[in-house]
């Protein structure tokens, strides 16, 4: 390898400093002899392997940014979307509880926290709690501003009524940022961050939904009757609730398009052993044109969407505005991930169709990239305002 | 929320919005394009589509869960003489257009349940051989069984190594004396260990390769005839896709059909037949999955209004409806053509109908699931499952890449022929 010229001080994208580097073996050696074996039963039961919880937080992979005085791995944004990407090659059902941990639930804290509240809940992320990230309802989707959940001033605390819909990793949650209203008549403006902790009376995690795909990844009802909450658990400003939603998932959505090329990638991967392996018509499938156009195409896509995925983390990181490219890559994403899951189930024929072979599982994981954190009309009308303005 | 909430969207029969056709208004309203269907034609329509709504729709859930073959919905089909849409009068069907008349019955069917509408169009397919190469005494013993829904059939070619390349199959049928022995292992047969006749593709002369398969009709119960595994699937689960074990499996010479050698010959017109079928299959799909989606966008409110009042939703449904009825006007020209007599093959229109529509519907399902937003990403409601159930049309009856290459090599004049090995 040369030396990069004077002329070009910019490093690729796709070049990774050493600590990423690090990151990145560490994870798919990890994710390769530990998750794989586990991720057909794990599909099939709908279940996460309690004993991967562990082996998560002892990896590191649990605290990406959190400091290093905390118990975290004092590591950068990036490092976390490397980390999405590399879990989602092999379970993407397993990174998203990896995800919603680092992209969502500290990176709000990170930067909306109390210092407080940091020394309080940062340490207990790095080492050993699971967070879940709480906005949905059954009456609010895409228009999240709507929420129905309501919080009301009692005393030195709040009490919290309401119910939460499709929340990621509220089994194995212990700590939830929960958006309720403290004053509907301000519309949006009333939208409040909490920190409610598993375990608080009136507090409970209901049913389980039945999905799709990243079935192994827990989606659960939350239900919550008069839950008291200190004022100290308010996470940022009272009435600024809409600000840590928004701002929160612009970041996460560059998680999920990470979530999505690794998956593609894993789809890829396993198309390309098959192809080689197949025989049809005397010689491996793999020496037909066609089939050499597919995964052309497929590899073509994936790349595409990776350096849009690793541009929007890497402007997060250095403190620029990233908004559109994260819409952009989340979008992208998800697209390319439906379309290279279909197609590999394709290459596979028959065998693509069972559930013997680890693509069908794939293409189904793949469609929730476009719709959680921001289903894909979403993120095509926020590039459109900005687009327009 | 109230838990009541959740269920909008969903066909619910007799609801206001949704009328006993499963679509989301009343059909007064709504234009529907002539395709000039004679009244056998709409009264086999009618008859499927009461069927779909009475039997298939309120048990597509359930069976997609246990896996199940749903015998009882099959005795129904059988009882409103279903199946004798597959069969000529002589032998105790209907005759008439018989491809239109098994397209609009798959179409209706699978519009309710694509995994059901297999156990009759996987029974369309196991009996064509039959009508195809069969002689008078073969269809006489074997048609009106099949016409009265007494017995289902099924067709087996693919094996484990020989799946786009059909030419490489291995199973041996080796006359001895009075019967063929037959010896190998057929997979993913629709309708496997559920139905009771089998069109098998066999070598009766190994030495020759394809050109020395012959097509048996193999029954159910025939010593040294067993089932493998049952298939565990993404989609259409209701639908039973097993092995055949071959050992040693002495079948009569009177079961061949046709003559010895001309199995592929037998296969690849039989495929003609039937490809239209999987397209219906798959437009019925599209079309149940559209139906659910413009209901849903009419009752779901968002930013208070429905979100049908949002022109991206909007512009996704219009996208959606044009496709759907694009592969419709395809597969009914193609079934017409082929109860036509007409002599011109219709090989590559076959292809198409079949490719078409199943990309088709893999586009359209999963739009719906998009417009269901996290509500379709659960099992809780019905889209989801004619997403799983679409990707099957793209690939078996021949994957739609091989459907591609099949149309390529008839517009560039080159002689297709399942003999053919190589590129």
């Amino acid at each position: 390898m040369s030396e990069p010229s004077p002329a070009a001080p910019h490093p690729a994208l796709t070049t990774l400093s050493e600590e990423e580097e690090m990151f990145r073996k560490a994870i798919r050696d990890f994710a390769e002899s530990e998750i794989a074996p586990r991720v057909a039963e794990m599909d099939r039961n709908q279940t996460f392997d309690t004993d991967l919880v562990p082996q998560l937080f002892e990896l590191g992979l649990m605290g990406i940014e959190v400091p290093e005085e905390m118990g975290g791995a004092g590591s950068t944004f990036f490092t976390s979307i490397l980390v999405v990407e590399e879990l989602s090659r092999v379970d993407p059902a397993v990174a998203v509880l990896v995800d919603v941990q680092n992209t969502l639930f500290i990176n709000a804290l990170l930067r909306w926290g109390s210092d407080s509240q940091k020394e309080r809940f940062l340490p207990r992320m790095a080492a050993d709690t699971v967070g879940a990230y709480a906005l949905s309802e059954a009456g609010s989707g895409s228009d999240a501003f709507a929420l129905a959940c309501r919080a009301t001033e009692d005393g030195d605390g709040w009490v919290i009524t309401g119910q939460k819909l499709w929340i990621t990793n509220g089994n194995e949650a212990d700590l939830f940022i929960i958006f309720a209203n403290v004053n509907p008549e301000a519309g949006y403006k009333g939208i409040t961050a909490f920190l409610v902790e598993r375990g608080t009376e009136g507090f409970t995690v209901g049913k389980k939904e039945d999905k799709l795909g990243i079935r192994a990844s827990s989606t659960t009802e939350l239900v919550l009757e008069n839950v008291r909450v200190p004022s100290e658990n308010v996470l940022g400003e009272v009435g600024k609730g809409y600000r840590v939603a928004i701002e929160t998932l612009n970041e996460g959505r560059i998680g999920i398009g990470a979530q999505m090329v690794g998956l593609a990638q894993g789809a890829l991967d396993h198309t390309v052993k098959y192809v080689k392996e197949r025989e049809q018509f005397g010689q491996p499938i793999a020496e037909f044109q066609g089939v050499q156009f597919q995964l052309a195409q497929m590899a073509t896509q994936i790349e595409a969407a990776r350096l849009m995925v690793y541009n929007a983390a890497r402007l997060k990181d250095a403190g620029k505005d990233f908004v559109n490219p994260a819409a952009m890559a989340k979008l992208f994403s998800a697209q390319i991930a439906q379309e290279v899951a279909s197609a590999a189930v394709d290459l596979f024929g028959g065998y693509g169709f069972t559930r013997e072979y680890p693509v069908e599982k794939l293409y189904r994981d793949a469609k929730i990239g476009s719709i959680y954190e921001g289903t894909s009309n979403m993120q095509l009308q926020t590039i459109a305002r900005i687009l327009l303005k | 929320m109230p838990r009541a909430q959740r269920r909008i969207g969903e066909a619910e029969p007799g609801s206001v919005r949704t009328n006993r056709h499963g679509s989301h208004r009343d059909q007064g309203e709504r234009e529907v394009l002539d395709y000039g269907l004679t009244e056998e034609q709409q009264a086999i329509r009618e008859l499927a589509r009461t069927i779909a709504d009475e039997q298939v729709r309120p048990r597509a859930a359930e069976y997609d869960v246990t896996g199940e073959f749903p015998w009882p919905v099959v005795k129904k089909m059988a009882e409103v003489d279903l199946f004798a849409t597959l069969v000529p009068e002589e032998y105790g069907g209907l005759g008439g257009t018989m491809t239109m008349n098994m397209v609009l019955a798959t179409e209706e069917i699978s519009k309710a349940c694509g995994g059901i509408a297999l156990a009759y169009a996987g029974t369309a397919l196991g009996a064509l051989p039959i009508l195809i190469a069969g002689n008078e005494e073969q269809k006489e013993r074997f048609l009106p069984q099949v016409a009265t829904g007494e017995r289902l059939c099924a067709f087996a070619i693919t094996e484990p190594e020989a799946g786009s390349d059909a030419g490489g199959i291995r199973t041996t049928a080796l006359r001895d004396g009075d019967h063929y022995v037959l010896n190998g292992t057929k997979q993913w047969i629709t309708n496997g260990g559920d139905a009771e006749i089998y069109t098998v593709v066999a070598l009766t002369n190994p030495q020759k390769g394809p050109r020395g398969a012959s097509v048996l009709v193999v029954e159910k119960d025939t010593p040294g005839f067993s089932f493998g595994k049952k298939e565990d699937k993404m989609g259409i689960r209701a639908s039973s896709t097993r092995e055949l074990i071959f050992e040693d499996c002495r079948v009569p010479v009177e079961n061949l059909l046709g003559r010895e050698g001309t199995g592929f010959i037998t296969a690849m017109k039989t495929f003609d037949a039937s490809r239209p079928g999987v397209g219906a299959q798959a437009l019925g799909i599209a079309q149940g999955a559209l139906d659910l989606a413009v209901g849903y966008s009419l009752e779901r409110r968002q930013f208070g209004h429905p979100i049908s009042s949002f022109q991206g939703v909007r512009f996704m449904l219009a996208d959606m409806a044009m496709k759907v009825e694009a592969a419709r006007a395809l597969i009914y020209a193609v079934s017409r053509h082929i109860d036509s007599g007409a002599r011109a093959r219709p090989t590559m229109y076959s292809a198409m109908s079949k490719c078409f529509a199943g990309d088709m519907a893999m586009e359209v399902t999963t739009d719906a699931v998009q417009i269901f937003g996290g509500y379709g990403y659960m099992r809780d409601y019905p889209v989801e499952k004619y997403m799983r159930d679409a990707k099957i049309t793209q690939i078996y009856e021949g994957t739609n890449q091989i459907q591609r290459d099949e149309i390529g090599k008839i517009l560039i004049g080159e002689h297709v022929s399942g003999q053919r090995r190589g590129r």
